[in-house]
């Protein structure tokens, strides 16, 4: 008995040992790119070459982003907030609005509408690539901010309609019941009472959508031209035509697009994770 | 169905219980307009309009179209770069999910067993979520690139020389595949955290006062409780590996030659590089139907199981 508790003793502290050093190593593996993303992006051009590319720079050389500062980079960003915001707004608008009927309401088509939209979360965008780009151009918007809207909505509707209807069918239905009484009528509930009490649930899909409406990339790449009209995960594509041969340069545009992502990692981390991952639910 | 409806909204009416219904109905209506009306207009009618284009050749921009009927569907089933495409698909959802999941599980795991100390880790763990696809294939690009990139420079360490794991057709695939897990490694890992705040703490407790090792408490108690978790986690991984596209295109663009193409960069490509907007429409419906299928395929699978259980 004596001599098993000491060989597990052992056992034990073994496996934490390779656990531990496991540990380090995907440390390293997770960060390292972005030390050398960051590190580098303060680095003049021939630094990089001459010192190695994990050497820390020899000195914090603003440079590089003062050029990219300078070279249309804020033109990318305001098209990436204004997007955002129209977008979002339209997204947990028109969610929350489908959310409570199919939530709370008895008629007919209930299952039958809420299925259908629920099952959009499966399509592939690329099946409607072609026609959305045929659309956009025959309404004369194509290769202007306005054409990544529509798109950016309809893709983020499903998960959020489904989101939002499971945590309204968790709101309370007795205060509702008693606003009925009072001679509420439904669309004055759904401004008065069912908006401000989904607000945990709006704010959790404002961070998931948020994120995946700031790094869109397809529909923006494909609807979009020219650089004063394209939203940020395109500012590297098109500065790296600019200065393929700039390492340092390019590092330090990836830096500035990842830079509002840190900030709210820094200052909202466990809303940001927990929103981010609100798009785990089962299929 | 519609009109039926309308008919049987008529008839109750007159009651006061059906006056009700019908005011139920139009709110509901009302309140289901915009979202019917997006999702018809962005979502619908291109998937209809997608198989009606991919009968036609056209090169997207000219006003003639040439009806081709089912020929572009022809083509399609006998294309090899289509089906060596959706290989490369099915490679990466199998290695996504025999990679990412455990790496993700252990970690969490390894947080969940460490408790406070392991706040450090988690937050760097966490790092490569805060990336967009777009910024990781650039970052990755430079990082892996033969000249000046990380790779290259640990090789030159141990006296090897430059090393171009992109550009080489046998390893791009699989270099492709660790950026993939690079990036989702922490989705998963935050994932499995989330399922562990399920497993009450009086489990955990109780094990090691019986005198379960913390290996123990994993396998035979932890891990089974997981199981659900992590079975939906696969199918998210798997649903999608099948639509991958971002990173893909803008890491290797599918090359080189086709060694990392996957359906979605391949009708990309066909669509809007060839401007083969019939032939790209055959494609993308293609891949249309077979996530469809597979996903359903795997839903009932694991539906039908849990019938059994």
């Amino acid at each position: 008995m004596e001599k098993q508790y000491a060989e597990n003793r052992i056992k034990s502290r073994i496996s934490w040992a390779i656990a531990t050093a496991l540990a380090v190593v995907a440390l390293f593996a997770a960060f390292m790119p972005f030390v050398f993303m960051v590190f580098n992006s303060f680095k003049g051009k021939f630094e990089m070459l001459t010192k190695g590319v994990f050497s820390p720079p020899e000195k914090l050389n603003f440079t590089n982003y003062q050029e990219v500062l300078s070279g249309g980079f804020v033109r990318y960003f305001g098209n990436s907030v204004f997007v955002l915001c129209l977008s979002l707004l339209l997204v947990l608008f028109i969610a929350a609005c489908a959310a409570y009927p199919l939530a709370r309401f008895k008629f007919r088509m209930n299952g039958f509408v809420y299925a259908l939209i629920v099952a959009c979360m499966a399509i592939p965008i690329h099946i409607t690539l072609i026609p959305v780009f045929q659309m956009t151009k025959s309404l004369g918007i194509y290769d202007t901010i306005w054409a990544m809207i529509g798109p950016n909505v309809a893709f983020a509707l499903p998960i959020s309609v489904f989101i939002l209807t499971s945590f309204m069918m968790g709101i309370p239905k007795e205060i509702e019941e008693s606003a009925e009484i009072d001679g509420c009528n439904k669309y004055r509930m759904f401004f008065t009472m069912i908006l401000p009490l989904a607000k945990p649930g709006l704010s959790t899909l404002a961070i998931y959508n948020g994120v995946n409406i700031w790094n869109e990339f397809s529909f923006a790449y494909t609807l979009t031209q020219s650089p004063k009209n394209r939203t940020l995960p395109l500012a590297v594509w098109d500065f790296q035509g600019q200065y393929s041969m700039n390492t340092p340069m390019i590092m330090s545009v990836l830096t500035l697009t990842v830079l509002p992502m840190i900030i709210l990692f820094i200052f909202a981390q466990d809303k940001l994770v927990k929103g981010m991952t609100a798009g785990a639910v089962k299929g | 169905m519609l009109e039926r409806g309308m008919a049987y909204m008529k008839d109750k009416a007159n009651s006061l219980g059906g006056r009700r219904r019908r005011s139920t109905n139009i709110a509901a209506l009302v309140f289901l307009l915009p979202v019917l009306l997006i999702l018809s207009v962005f979502i619908f009618y291109p998937i209809v309009d997608s198989f009606l284009i991919s009968t036609y050749r056209w090169n997207g921009i000219a006003a003639e179209k040439t009806f081709v009927g089912i020929s572009n569907w022809i083509k399609l089933v006998g294309d090899r770069d289509f089906w060596f495409a959706f290989r490369n698909n099915i490679i990466i959802m199998v290695m996504s999910i025999i990679i990412q999941i455990p790496i993700g599980l252990a970690e969490a795991t390894f947080i969940e067993f460490v408790g406070k100390k392991g706040t450090v880790c988690k937050v760097l763990w966490f790092i490569p979520m805060l990336m967009s696809s777009v910024a990781i294939g650039f970052l990755f690009n430079y990082a892996l690139a033969a000249n000046g990139g990380m790779i290259s420079a640990v090789s030159q360490l141990f006296g090897g020389g430059n090393i171009d794991l992109l550009g080489n057709k046998n390893t791009a695939l699989m270099t492709v595949i660790f950026v993939i897990a690079w990036q989702f490694i922490p989705f998963y890992m935050v994932y499995c955290m989330a399922a562990y705040t399920n497993v009450s703490e009086d489990v955990y407790e109780a094990s090691l006062i019986d005198g379960a090792t913390k290996g123990q408490y994993f396998w035979r108690i932890a891990l089974p409780l997981l199981m659900p978790s992590i079975k939906s986690a696969a199918i998210l991984s798997m649903v999608g590996s099948l639509k991958y596209f971002d990173l893909i295109y803008v890491m290797t663009g599918g090359g080189p030659g086709t060694a990392t193409e996957l359906m979605a960069t391949y009708m990309y490509k066909n669509a809007f590089a060839q401007f083969n907007m019939g032939y790209g429409s055959a494609i993308a419906g293609g891949m249309f139907i077979l996530i469809t299928l597979l996903s359903l395929v795997t839903m009932r699978a694991i539906n039908g199981r849990k019938e059994e259980e």
